[in-house]
Order: C-alpha cells, then sequence, then structure tokens
C-alpha cells in the first residue's frame, strides 16, 4: 500500500514538474515568437513600440526604392494610401517583390520611425494578395484614403 | 472526348464508393458472406475508375486541351513535357485529384494484400476507407472538378504552371507526401474497425503494424523531398521555416511516430490500446487538418494555394464530420473494448508511453504556434493579426527533442515489463561518459568554435549511436558467430536501428549546419572576390540565356578551394515568358560534409548584384538522416515474420466459410494476449515459429 502510494505520488510530482516546465517553455517561446501586426496608418498613430517583433504590410510605393550606395542595404516606403512607413532591409529581396505591390517585412520599429526588417516576404503568386495586405488596405479605405482600382 | 470520360470515371468512382461504404459494412453486421465480398471487388472499382480520371487528365495536358480550364490556367504549349505531367498535380484540382487517387490506391493495395484478415475485418476496414473515399470524391466532383470546361472561348494559349513547380523536387514531393497523408487512411480504417467489431487485440495491431510504417515512411520522404526543395529552389538557402503548410505536414509525422510505438506495445504486451486507437485516429485526422489548411487560406502561409473560401467551409464540414465521428465512436466503444494497462517502473513499456507522450506534446505545440493567428483574430477582432514566428517553435521543439533522444537511449536497452535497474545504470554509465567526453572533443579535434548547443546536440547524438551499437553487440554476445548473430536479429530489428540511427544523423546536421553555416549576402561587380573559409569565389559577370520557356540571367562563379582552381558555380535568375514570373536557381555544390550554395539575389546597377554564399556544413546529413529513418521503416515491413504468416495461411485449406475467426500471434514465451471473443467469434491462437 505505502509502496504504491509512493510511487503514485512520484508520478504526480513528474507531471507537476513537466507541466510547470511545459508553461514555462510556452511563456518564453510566445514572448520571442509572437509578430503582431499592423498597418502603416496604426504606426503612424503610434500604436507600436519599439521593443518588439512587428509585421506590418502594406504596398511598395511607386518609385520609392532605393539601393544605397556600396552594401546591400536597401530602403523602400510601405503605404496603405493613408500613411506611409519608411523600411531599411539588408539583404536580397524576394522574387517577387516590386513596386506598386504588396509587401509583409518582419522586423522592429526603430526610435526614428524606420522600420528595420530582419525579413521580407512578398507574395507567393500573381492572383494572390497576402490577407494581411487586404486587411491593411480595407481599414485604410474605411478611413478615407483613396485606393488605386488596380489594387483591389 | 478524354476529359468527358475522366469526368464519367469520376462519377462512377463515386457511386462505387458509395456502395463500398455502406454494402459490406452491413454485411459484417449482418453476417452476410454475399456482402462482405463485394468489398474487394467495389475497392477494386473506385481504384480502376480514378485512375482512368487521372491518365484521363493527364492525356488531355499532354494534347494541350486548353477547353479544359485547369488545364488552360496550369499548362503552355511552351512547357516541356514531363512537367507537363508534373502540372497534372500543380494545383488545386488536380492535386485533389490525385490525393483520391492515393486513397484508392491504399485502399486497393488493402483488398489485395488483406488475404490473411478474417473477411469481416476486410469488409469493415474496406468499407471505413469507402466512406472516406465518398466524402473526397463527392468534393473533387462537386466543388474542384479539373475537368471543367470553358467551351465558349477556348484559350489559344495556356497560362503555364507556376515556375516554382518547375522543378524535379516539386515534381515527386506532393506524391511522395499524398502517400504519406492518406496511407494514415489505413491505420485509421483498421482502428475504426476493430471499435465497431470490438475486436482490439494484438491481432489488430500486428495487421496495423506494416501499413502505418509504409505511411510512416513515405511521409518521411514526403517531408524531406519537400525541405530539400525549399533548399535549392526558394533560393534562401533555408531548408524548414516552420510555415504553416510545413507544420501541418510534420504534425501527422510526429503522431505517426508516436503511433508506431504504441502500436508496437500495443502488438507485444496488449496495453495501451484505447491510446493507440485514439493515435490512429489523430494521425489521420491531422492530415485531413493539412489539407484543409493547405487548401482554405485561413492560414495566411507563403505557399497556400490561390484559394476559395467556399471549398474551405466545405472541406471543414468534411473534416468535422469524420473527425467528430470517429472520436465519437471512441467515446462509445473504446472504454468498453479496451483492457487495463499494466507495466512495471523501468519497462519498455514506460518508455515507449514518455516517448509518446513528448512526441504529441510536440505535436500539440506546433497545432497551437500553427492555429494561434486564427485563436488571436477569434478573440481581438479581425483586425488585429499575428503571426507566430520560428523563434516560438525552436524555442519548444529543441529541448523537447532533446529530451526524447536523450530517453530513446535507455530505452533500448530496457526489457519489456520489468528491467532491473542496477543492470541499466551499470551499462549505460559508461555510455553516456562517453558521448559526452566526444560531444566536448570533437569540436576541438575539427577546430571548430566552441560552443554548447553544438556539445550537448553532438553527445546526443552519439549518445543514441552508443547505445544502438552496444544493443546489437548485446545482442550477438551469445551467438555462435558473430556474423551468424548478426544475420539472426531479423528486418525489423534492423529497421529499428536504423531509423534511430536516422535520427542521430539528423541532429548532427540540424545542429552543424545551424551553428556553423556561412552565409553572407554580398555585393559583387564582375571581378570581385569574396572569401569564405579555405574557399574563394569570383563574379566573373551575368550572361543571358535562353531557356525552352524562360529567358535568363545566369552568373559564373569560379571557386577556388586553398588556391586550388575547385569549380564554376552559374546560378540563375529566370524569368518565365507566360506568365512573366520571376525564379531564383540556385547552383550548389553537395558534398557529405559541407555545401556550396550561390543564388543570384537583385541586379544593384553598374552590373553588380547581390549575390548569396553560404558554405553550409553538414547540411546534407539532414536528408541523409531522413533518408535512413524512412529505409528503416521499410525494413520493418519486410520483417519475415509478415510473409511468414502468408505461406503457412496458404498451405491450409480453404477457410472462407469460417466467417470470422481472429488469429492472435504471440512471441514466443510471451503469452499475454487477450482475444476479445464475442459469442459468434472463433479465437484461433496460434503459437509463432
Amino acid at each position: 500500500m505505502r509502496a504504491s502510494r509512493r510511487s503514485r505520488l512520484t508520478i504526480v510530482i513528474f507531471i507537476l514538474l513537466g507541466g510547470v516546465a511545459i508553461l514555462f517553455l510556452l511563456r518564453t517561446a510566445f514572448d520571442e515568437g509572437l509578430n503582431v501586426f499592423f498597418t502603416p496608418t496604426e504606426i503612424a498613430e503610434g500604436k507600436a513600440g519599439t521593443n518588439q517583433n512587428l509585421r506590418i504590410g502594406g504596398m511598395v510605393k511607386q518609385g520609392s526604392l532605393k539601393r544605397e550606395g556600396e552594401g546591400t542595404l536597401i530602403q523602400f516606403i510601405a503605404t496603405d494610401f493613408n500613411a506611409d512607413i519608411s523600411v531599411v532591409y539588408d539583404g536580397v529581396l524576394p522574387d517577387l517583390f516590386r513596386e506598386g505591390q504588396g509587401v509583409v517585412a518582419e522586423g522592429r520599429l526603430q526610435e526614428d520611425g524606420t522600420f528595420m526588417a530582419r525579413q521580407i516576404l512578398a507574395k507567393h503568386d500573381e492572383n494572390y494578395m497576402s490577407a494581411e495586405v487586404k486587411t491593411a488596405l480595407e481599414a485604410a479605405e474605411s478611413k478615407g484614403a483613396a485606393i488605386p482600382a488596380m489594387q483591389q | 472526348m478524354i476529359p468527358e470520360f475522366g469526368n464519367f470515371a469520376i462519377i462512377l468512382a463515386l457511386g462505387l464508393s458509395l456502395m463500398l461504404s455502406v454494402v459490406p459494412m452491413l454485411g459484417a453486421a449482418r453476417r452476410q458472406l454475399q456482402w462482405m465480398q463485394t468489398a474487394r471487388t467495389l475497392t477494386t472499382g473506385v481504384f480502376v475508375f480514378m485512375l482512368a480520371a487521372f491518365i484521363a487528365l493527364a492525356w488531355s495536358f499532354l494534347q494541350d486541351d486548353f477547353s479544359v480550364a485547369y488545364i488552360a490556367r496550369n499548362s503552355n504549349t511552351a512547357l516541356p513535357t514531363y512537367y507537363k505531367l508534373a502540372a497534372v498535380w500543380g494545383a488545386h484540382e488536380g492535386s485533389l485529384l490525385l490525393w483520391v487517387l492515393i486513397l484508392s490506391l491504399w485502399g486497393f493495395a488493402v483488398s489485395v494484400f488483406s488475404k490473411d484478415l478474417p473477411i469481416d475485418m476486410v469488409s469493415r476496414v474496406l468499407s471505413v476507407m469507402g466512406m472516406v473515399e465518398v466524402g473526397f470524391i463527392g468534393f473533387l466532383l462537386f466543388t474542384s472538378n479539373p475537368f471543367e470546361r470553358s467551351l465558349l472561348n477556348i484559350p489559344t494559349e495556356g497560362a503555364d504552371l507556376n515556375p516554382l513547380l518547375q522543378d524535379f523536387g516539386l515534381t515527386v514531393h506532393p506524391p511522395f507526401l499524398y502517400m504519406g497523408y492518406v496511407g494514415f487512411s489505413v491505420a485509421f480504417a483498421f482502428a475504426i474497425a476493430a471499435l465497431l467489431s470490438g475486436r482490439l487485440d494484438a491481432a489488430w495491431s500486428r495487421w496495423s503494424r506494416p501499413w502505418t510504417n509504409a505511411a510512416w515512411s513515405f511521409l518521411t520522404i514526403g517531408i524531406a523531398l519537400g525541405s530539400w526543395w525549399a533548399y535549392y529552389e526558394l533560393g534562401w538557402g533555408g531548408w524548414w521555416f516552420w510555415d504553416p503548410v510545413e507544420n501541418v505536414s510534420f504534425m501527422p509525422w510526429l503522431v505517426g511516430t508516436a503511433l508506431i510505438h504504441s502500436l508496437a506495445v500495443t502488438e507485444k504486451r496488449g496495453v495501451f490500446k484505447s491510446w493507440t486507437v485514439l493515435l490512429a485516429i489523430g494521425a489521420f485526422s491531422l492530415s485531413l487538418l493539412g489539407a484543409f489548411i493547405v487548401r482554405s487560406g485561413v492560414i495566411t502561409s507563403v505557399h497556400a494555394f490561390a484559394v476559395d473560401p467556399e471549398r474551405g467551409l466545405v472541406l471543414l464540414c468534411l473534416l468535422l464530420l469524420i473527425i467528430g465521428g470517429s472520436l465519437l465512436l471512441y467515446a462509445l466503444r473504446a472504454p468498453v473494448v479496451a483492457g487495463n494497462s499494466v507495466y512495471g517502473e523501468q519497462s519498455r513499456e514506460l518508455y515507449l508511453l514518455l516517448n509518446n507522450i513528448i512526441l504529441v506534446v510536440s505535436m500539440a505545440m506546433i497545432l497551437l504556434g500553427t492555429l494561434y493567428p486564427l485563436i488571436h483574430e477569434a478573440i481581438y477582432g479581425e483586425a488585429n493579426k499575428v503571426s507566430v514566428g520560428p523563434p516560438y517553435f525552436n524555442t519548444l521543439f529543441v529541448p523537447l527533442m532533446g529530451g526524447m533522444s536523450f530517453l530513446l537511449g535507455i530505452a533500448v536497452f530496457t526489457r519489456w515489463k520489468r528491467t532491473p535497474v542496477n543492470h541499466l545504470i551499470s551499462s549505460l554509465r559508461p555510455l553516456l561518459l562517453l558521448s559526452i567526453v566526444l560531444g566536448l572533443a570533437l569540436p576541438l579535434i575539427l577546430q571548430a568554435e566552441f560552443k554548447i548547443s553544438v556539445v550537448v546536440a553532438l553527445a546526443l547524438a552519439l549518445w543514441i549511436t552508443a547505445t544502438l551499437l552496444m544493443d546489437i553487440r548485446n545482442k550477438v554476445r551469445n551467438k555462435a558467430s558473430f556474423m551468424n548473430g548478426l544475420l539472426s536479429l531479423g528486418r525489423a530489428y534492423w529497421g529499428m536501428q536504423l531509423a534511430h540511427f536516422g535520427l542521430a544523423v539528423i541532429i548532427c546536421g540540424i545542429c552543424l549546419t545551424s551553428q556553423y553555416s556561412v552565409e553572407d549576402d554580398v555585393r559583387m561587380q564582375p571581378g570581385d572576390e569574396h572569401e569564405i573559409e579555405e574557399y574563394v569565389f569570383k563574379f566573373e559577370g551575368v550572361r543571358e540565356i535562353v531557356g525552352p520557356n524562360y529567358d535568363a540571367q545566369a552568373a559564373t562563379i569560379t571557386v577556388t578551394k586553398s588556391g586550388e582552381p575547385y569549380l564554376t558555380l552559374q546560378p540563375e535568375k529566370r524569368r518565365y515568358r507566360a506568365r512573366g514570373d520571376v525564379q531564383t536557381e540556385a547552383d550548389i555544390d553537395v558534398g557529405l560534409f559541407r555545401d556550396l550554395f550561390t543564388a543570384l539575389g537583385d541586379p544593384r546597377g553598374d552590373d553588380a548584384w547581390v549575390v548569396r554564399i553560404h558554405v553550409k556544413p553538414f547540411v546534407f546529413w539532414i536528408w541523409l538522416g531522413a533518408f535512413f529513418m524512412a529505409t528503416g521503416g521499410v525494413l520493418a515491413i519486410l520483417d519475415k515474420r509478415y510473409r511468414r504468416e502468408r505461406i503457412r495461411k496458404n498451405s491450409r485449406l480453404d477457410n472462407s466459410s469460417v466467417v470470422s475467426n481472429t488469429i492472435a500471434i504471440n512471441e514466443a514465451g510471451n503469452v499475454s494476449t487477450k482475444s476479445f471473443d464475442s459469442n459468434e467469434t472463433r479465437g484461433l491462437v496460434e503459437e509463432r515459429v
């Protein structure tokens, strides 16, 4: 009887320890891995902080892409036709990245209001617009932004 | 005419699968032999007509029949013949046709290789598969018909296949992946049939095992091919992104792995029965969930199909029907048919249970991370979008797999029922020390930077390898000769060892390549050089080339190794004429110990380009390990005991009049199996030779 009670206690302790370990891991994981999505308008309104991972989405503004000097640094403006945000990225752009098309960037907001992107995602096929970009444009339209017809 | 034949074939297959889902099931319930005997014929019929439909679509593709809307959207006269065939499953409708074809192929395989099974079991299994077929053939026919015509305005030219798919890796990736996904339907059907018949015994788990192994092996290869394709075709140099679409293929794999291990316990020891059934239902349900997520577009992913919400809704209903129905059946029947589980401390059962817990917890974590964006939207409103990135998955998955690898080393040493603890500790302690010492020493010997994560991963890989070698030694020690001993071990045992060794190889590959890769994106003008370790990459410039359906800019990069000329790499930037899509073609020098990866980025003026130059050590080991794992699964299927049973059975008199018998085969000296004999069931227990 005692032995069986002891072994049951061991099992309970192990389950509790395992549960605590997993909850701890889960917390850390969510802190590190969660990217909240913001539209350029929301960023202009100051809703996003500089100390969290963000995802932003919008259209790449025509004529805004700049490839700086010697390095691999690039800069462009993402817009929802209501507000603009300047995005800086160091690296290779995806094949489907184009001016006047949708883009999603992951990274952090800098103190000076530019967005430092860690990763640039462009859509996967010509006919498909990312749900995030779509939402951003619809939100901007409801606030009175004039969206060019071709983007709809 | 040909597309109409295809359409008819699908309709006929739907009719046959409707009969298949009703008649044999009723026959098994009412013990009507003739009704049950229709199961094999109907299954064959469904397969033949689905195959005919598939051939019709492939034929229409070869004929450039652009009156078929699907072909007009996904093919082009300039597309090479080989890719015209691959284009058959290049988009939603065709890939669903392939999905259903493979489902009917598994059903057909069961009907061919189930001569030893009691007829009532066969008919229930095939009938359950028939029900799934009804759902998916119906879905194919009514929402995603690949043969739909646009006869009024026949386009003269097609829109071409998505250039990402014009590649060998992606040609073979979907068939393997679907063989895996859909293969779990067999284990699922066996589990449902066992619940229905009330015979949740060793025989059931024994029949399920080879099928589960086969599906699992296909899925392993399918996932590995997908990862390999992403590595060389997406041009990012990465091999796993924790993208929702990757996650949904990985979740059934994890549960399938748990199922393989749980089935072993259920067969050998008759415990964990209801858990095993739940895993079988879970593995297939997750496969269906994967189909839903990929095809409904509910989650933003880099490789979702161009989607239609209506289809998503129909798929969701189908999903809920199958998963809900099977779980309801499980809730009603499992408490009745499953027995109690009894096992000791430090037994192999216990360690396999831990393995199952870790695998299922890992799956749950991935499921949470994959579905979290949806949950967040549901709680905070549609405008609040979040995404879950790789750090979430790595933080959770890496420690869980580390723990599992450590337990794996102990588990292969334990025995069924109970293992003396002293014996376990005394034989494992030297191996553990050896793994840690070697894990510490290897980075020093290889003159690599010292990193604690590398030491831990190497030690774990060595630990798995050391314990499995020691186990082989223990097994052959008492045999007449070494070779004799090795030969007597049996293919299932070798399969297990090879698969576990594959895990060790993958751990090495993942850890070394993620810690020691050098990944440089460099702006280069013709004549510029870039040095990584002993390699010097010289950018010679870019020239224009013309492909069959694309124009490309190809760079020439000459590589010297330690001052000696080594090789030339030619990454390309292709522009496909029909769609105007731009596609990066990486050029990789594959090696056993390191890959040289080059890809063209974007032009930056003055003949300058951004070039990706990566040196990735041991990256090949990731796919090598996956190959070992899948081969291990195949070896286990080829084990003699499955063959022996068939040979002996054939020599017996025809016993088709015995409507239902249970053959429970026990390991000699391990007679613990209970057959659940109902009044009508004649339990026929047979000793293994």
